[in-house]
């Protein structure tokens, strides 16, 4: 080994990670792990198994379930939780739903999407966890590009993007006051591919709708979406057989799919690699305006 | 492939955030919904352009103001490395989001508008990155296009930025004149200035070496996490967590274990399932020491032959951050590595005129203040000298009625 080099740029966003999450075990009394089912928090599963095995993680997975989740990331998820052997804690949008706190959206975009922030921040303050750790990075979207990775919420769970605290050298501050909590974002720096090529390196499973399958789909405002009741369809929604497959998985009546024959890890790191269009250009909820990202972050969301 | 991470610095509008748009721009890597959002934006330049500006400027305020108030972390890669970008604001009021920026960056490119040459922010950001010790400096002269190209008017900018890169310690500065609105000297060589037989900004950037030094001299691991899982098969593993900061730990190395001074023998180092025979600067790992020792979060692992100084009396340079004035009758918290422990400032031995940059006696330190102080802790802090090993000479101050980070200290050696 020479006595000057530069680690793998995996290894060294990889190394960075994990000290992330040694430093939130180290600082938190009740941190927990937000786990959404997509590839970004299956990969914070593994760091987190780099950083703390052979103990137990030192902090629940958390997963907000919209009821509408794709049911290949509900099976994923339920065999993952068994094989690691750790506790996992779900928070029902159904429940805030039932119990009044939110309000069902209507009509045919009617998404389950923004209600998960009530949902999630009553799960919050259930179990009084004062750090959640989120697969978030910051290029994904412009708000996001400007959060710290130790980044403090309020007690209503408000980012102010305006009064962050300063972040510096790899020390991360997470001392708080009561009632506030941090969200924290080990895999800040990497990005799309950087994710892709680290599930290759490593193995990963991922569930099965991340590969180019055929489904049901409908064309909603010029984007490709699985035909499921969930989207509340009418006899305008022309069903058609498509191969598809999804760049990011979140709740069904918000994450479009793309037409695709990568079938293989190395097929879909090709197709990314190739791309002209961005991951969250999928997303139907960063659509609605230019700040979307932004406003939502101030209203507690991740 | 490695990563090379850096900043833009300077003064408000030199054109910080259009340079990196246009690096972006330049080199194809702005996908199709961005551009077609760039595109769709109306904020435009004066002459109808896209703005590049505004690909960086992701918050609200910052696209209504026109500057920019924050960090924005931007992310791309060529053939030849990764680059890692912090595009930092140039307003005096968000100095402490530069330095956020900067704290981790290997490179900086200041820019100097070509109309203005050098100015207080100027010499403020030149300053805070020798002090940061970011090793690698491009000063990129900017607007370009609004002097005519003129060799003359970059030759004059450039000798008075030599003069303050000697006064601030800066070592290894490359001057590149550009046009950030334009593109000149940016990813492609300009045509408009046949007279600059350097290298276009990009090509720089894909070249320069910056390797870290692995030298078992400096090797740091801050112990994170102690592992003990206390199950029957595994009740006697105890492996101690963390990220090596600096230099580089081999099984049979003599380790000392500060502050307490317990010694003893790496038997094994551990990275999941994998076992390597070396862990290097930037590698997380897990350690396993020959004798039961105590060690906690907190404590600094180093090799037994080159130990850092240990003491609770330390001085420092001090960037004050927080709108709240430096209380010297206050007690803070300070971080250093994992370690938090509680502290004062003892003393300010004085505080640095940015215009003059002379030094000044004050113990008045309020936003943006840089200057020296003696800090007194309530434990021992194991520490290198900053300007030596910016991994394990590092600190921050909290302040512990807001929790909120307030300074960026460097520290230099044990005072007397
Ligand atoms: N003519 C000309 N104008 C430029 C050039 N570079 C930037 N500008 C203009 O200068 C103004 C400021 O540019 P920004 O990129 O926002 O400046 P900045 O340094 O990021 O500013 P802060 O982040 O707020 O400190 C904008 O109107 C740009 O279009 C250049 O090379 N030539
Ligand atoms: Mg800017």
């Amino acid at each position: 080994m020479s006595k000057y080099n530069q680690l793998d740029y995996l290894d060294e966003l990889e190394a960075e990670a994990i000290h992330i999450l040694r430093e939130v075990a180290g600082q938190f009394e009740r941190p927990a792990l937000l786990f959404s089912g997509g590839k970004d928090s299956i990969t914070l599963v593994r760091l987190a198994e780099k950083a703390f095995r052979p103990g137990k993680f030192p902090f629940p997975l958390v997963h907000i379930d919209t009821g509408h989740n794709f049911i290949e990331t509900i099976e994923y998820r339920d065999a993952m939780v068994k094989r690691l052997g750790e506790r996992l804690i779900v928070g029902n949008v159904q429940d805030s739903i039932d119990q009044g706190k939110v309000v069902e959206q209507k009509g045919k975009n009617a998404s389950r999407n923004p209600l998960q922030t009530v949902t999630l921040l009553d799960t919050i303050a259930a179990h009084k966890f004062d750090a959640c750790i989120g697969g978030a990075r910051r290029d994904e979207e412009k708000a996001r590009a400007k959060e710290r990775i130790f980044s403090v919420r309020d007690e209503f769970g408000q980012w102010d993007p305006k009064r962050q605290r300063p972040e510096l050298w790899n020390i991360y501050n997470g001392k708080i006051h009561k009632g506030e909590n941090v969200r924290v974002f080990p895999i800040s720096n990497w990005t799309e591919l950087d994710v892709w090529n680290y599930i290759r390196r490593e193995k990963i499973e991922l569930p099965s709708i991340y590969f180019a399958h055929e489904r049901d789909t409908i064309v909603r405002n010029g984007q490709l979406m699985a035909a499921s009741p969930v989207l509340n369809m009418d006899e305008d929604d022309i069903i058609e057989r498509r191969t598809v497959r999804f760049r990011t998985v979140g709740d069904m009546t918000c994450t479009a799919a793309v037409a695709s024959d990568a079938f293989l890890i190395d097929d879909i790191i090709d197709e990314i690699s190739e791309s002209k269009i961005s991951e969250r250009g999928a997303r139907i909820d960063d659509k609605v305006s230019e700040a979307a990202m932004e406003d939502r972050k101030k209203g507690g969301y991740f | 492939m490695d990563i090379l991470k850096f900043i833009t610095a300077g003064s408000v509008d030199d054109g910080k955030s259009t340079l990196i748009g246009r690096l972006l721009y330049d080199s194809d890597s702005i996908l199709a919904d961005q551009l077609e959002a760039l595109h769709s934006s109306n904020r435009k330049n004066d002459d109808g352009s896209i703005d590049l500006a505004i690909l960086t400027d992701g918050l609200k305020a910052e696209r209504e103001q026109g500057i920019t108030i924050d960090v924005a972390y931007k992310y791309f890669q060529t053939e030849k490395r990764k680059f890692i970008i912090a595009d930092t604001p140039g307003h005096i009021q968000y100095t402490r989001n530069m330095v956020t920026g900067a704290s981790n960056a290997n490179l900086a490119i200041i820019l100097i508008d070509a109309r203005k040459g050098v100015i207080e922010q100027t010499i403020r950001h030149s300053f805070l990155v020798a002090l940061l010790g970011i090793e690698q400096v491009v000063v990129c002269i900017n607007k370009m296009d609004m002097v005519d190209y003129s060799e003359d008017v970059y030759n004059n900018i450039l000798k008075d930025y030599n003069t303050l890169a000697g006064k601030v310690g800066l070592k290894n500065v490359h001057p590149i004149p550009v046009s950030a609105l334009k593109g000149d000297n940016i990813v492609n060589n300009s045509d408009n200035m046949g007279w600059y037989k350097g290298e276009s900004l990009l090509h720089f950037l894909e070249t320069i070496d910056v390797s870290v030094d692995n030298s078992t001299e400096h090797a740091r691991l801050p112990i994170q996490w102690v592992i003990r899982p206390q199950t029957e098969e595994l009740h006697d593993y105890r492996g101690y967590a963390g990220r090596v900061s600096s230099g580089s730990f081999k099984v049979n190395d003599k380790v000392t274990v500060l502050p307490s001074g317990f010694k003893s023998t790496i038997t094994k180092i551990e990275l999941l399932d994998k076992e390597p025979e070396e862990a290097l600067a930037g590698m997380s790992v897990t350690v396993h020491l020959k004798d039961e020792i105590d060690i906690s979060r907190g404590d600094l692992l180093v090799n037994s032959s080159y130990q850092p100084e240990v003491s609770q009396l330390i001085e420092a340079d001090l960037c004050w951050m927080d709108t709240r004035a430096l209380d010297t009758t206050h007690t803070y918290f300070i971080q250093h590595n994992s370690k938090v422990t509680r502290c004062k400032i003892q003393e300010t031995l004085y505080k640095v005129n940015i215009n003059t940059l002379e030094k000044e006696q004050s113990d008045d330190f309020r936003l943006n203040d840089i200057g020296r102080i003696i800090i007194k802790t309530a434990d021992p802090l194991a520490f290198d000298r900053y300007q030596d090993n910016k991994a394990n000479g590092g600190a921050i101050i909290i302040d512990s009625r807001t929790n909120v980070t307030v300074g960026a200290v460097m520290l230099r050696n044990v005072a007397d």
